[in-house]
């Protein structure tokens, strides 16, 4: 039997495009040195990760489908994730 | 198996729980999240050395960054024809499919060409190199370009494998697992995408 595994989700891409947009316009004044105010390090760094994670988050949902999908490849995804979040912590006492 | 459904078999048959789509999509997103490593590996091993290295240049200040934004975008761009694309062939529209291919094929060579002239701007007239710049601390120079560079190659990778599947995928009359091929292209164009966007945000804006 043919395998149709295409499936109907419609997806708003353009929605997603501009919210990429928009969250990559926030992030470059947010890092500009001349557009950004004069704020904590720790607080700049807060929302730019927060930002960037928003974005590869919608990529990874909408883009690449994983929402729709089945969980498994969800799962693929994820542990690169925990690992690289694991890698990080482990080597702070080098920091 | 009858005759009929043995001419017709050109999509993989294997299902299990785990794969109702195909072996591809998975064989793929396991690729995927062996590549993701390596990505965040080097970005971890960057933080390591910042962290660690005194004299670090502000990378804002320092690169470009309007130029960067836009490269930023057109990826974002390059995915939304991406998406478009798989979209067009799953409803068989072959024109619409073949323009969003080129679009998303001529988005991934314009941030390639984008990053040729940056790069020629560091090296030439900035004296940005692996091992010394006039910025500060050597391994800015280092690390800089070994991450973007190793994102080209990936971007220039996706490219090659872009119309290697526009040439494939135009030749095939709408057999179903051209949808796979395309769908499996685009899932690698994402990613590459994604990673840009984290490589933006850790190496020029923090």
């Amino acid at each position: 039997m043919a395998t149709e595994t295409h499936d109907d989700h419609k997806v708003n891409y353009i929605g997603i495009f501009w919210w990429l947009l928009a969250l990559t316009i926030l992030e470059v004044i947010a890092g500009y040195p001349s557009t950004s105010p004069q704020y904590p390090q720790a607080l700049k760094g807060f929302l730019l990760v927060g930002m960037a994670a928003v974005k590869a988050t919608l990529v990874a949902l909408y883009f690449m489908h994983l929402k729709f999908d089945r969980k498994a490849l969800s799962f693929i995804a994820f542990i690169p994730l925990v690992l690289c979040v694991f890698v990080v912590l482990m080597t702070m006492p080098d920091f | 198996m009858s005759q009929t459904a043995s001419a017709e078999h050109i999509v993989d048959l294997a299902e299990t729980p785990l794969t109702p789509e195909s072996w591809g999509k998975t064989g793929m997103w396991l690729f995927l999240a062996g590549d993701a490593m390596s990505f965040g590996t080097l970005l971890a091993g960057y933080a390591i050395i910042r962290s660690i290295s005194p004299n670090w240049p502000l990378p804002s200040e320092v690169l470009g960054i309007g130029l960067t934004a836009f490269m930023t975008f057109l990826l974002i761009c390059s995915s939304v024809s991406m998406v478009t694309a798989l979209d067009a062939i799953k409803n068989r529209d072959s024109e619409k499919f073949k323009l969003y291919m080129l679009l998303t094929i001529g988005g991934g060579i314009i941030f390639l060409g984008l990053q040729a002239y940056e790069w020629n701007h560091l090296i030439h007239d900035a004296g940005m190199g692996l091992s010394q710049n006039k910025y500060g601390a050597p391994l800015f120079g280092t690390t800089f370009f070994m991450i973007t560079g190793f994102h080209g190659l990936h971007v220039t990778g996706g490219v090659i494998y872009l119309a290697a599947i526009l040439v494939s995928a135009g030749k095939r009359d709408y057999a179903p697992n051209c949808y796979n091929m395309v769908e499996n292209v685009g899932l690698y164009w994402h990613f590459v995408d994604l990673v840009w966007i984290l490589v933006f945000t850790f190496l020029y804006l923090l």
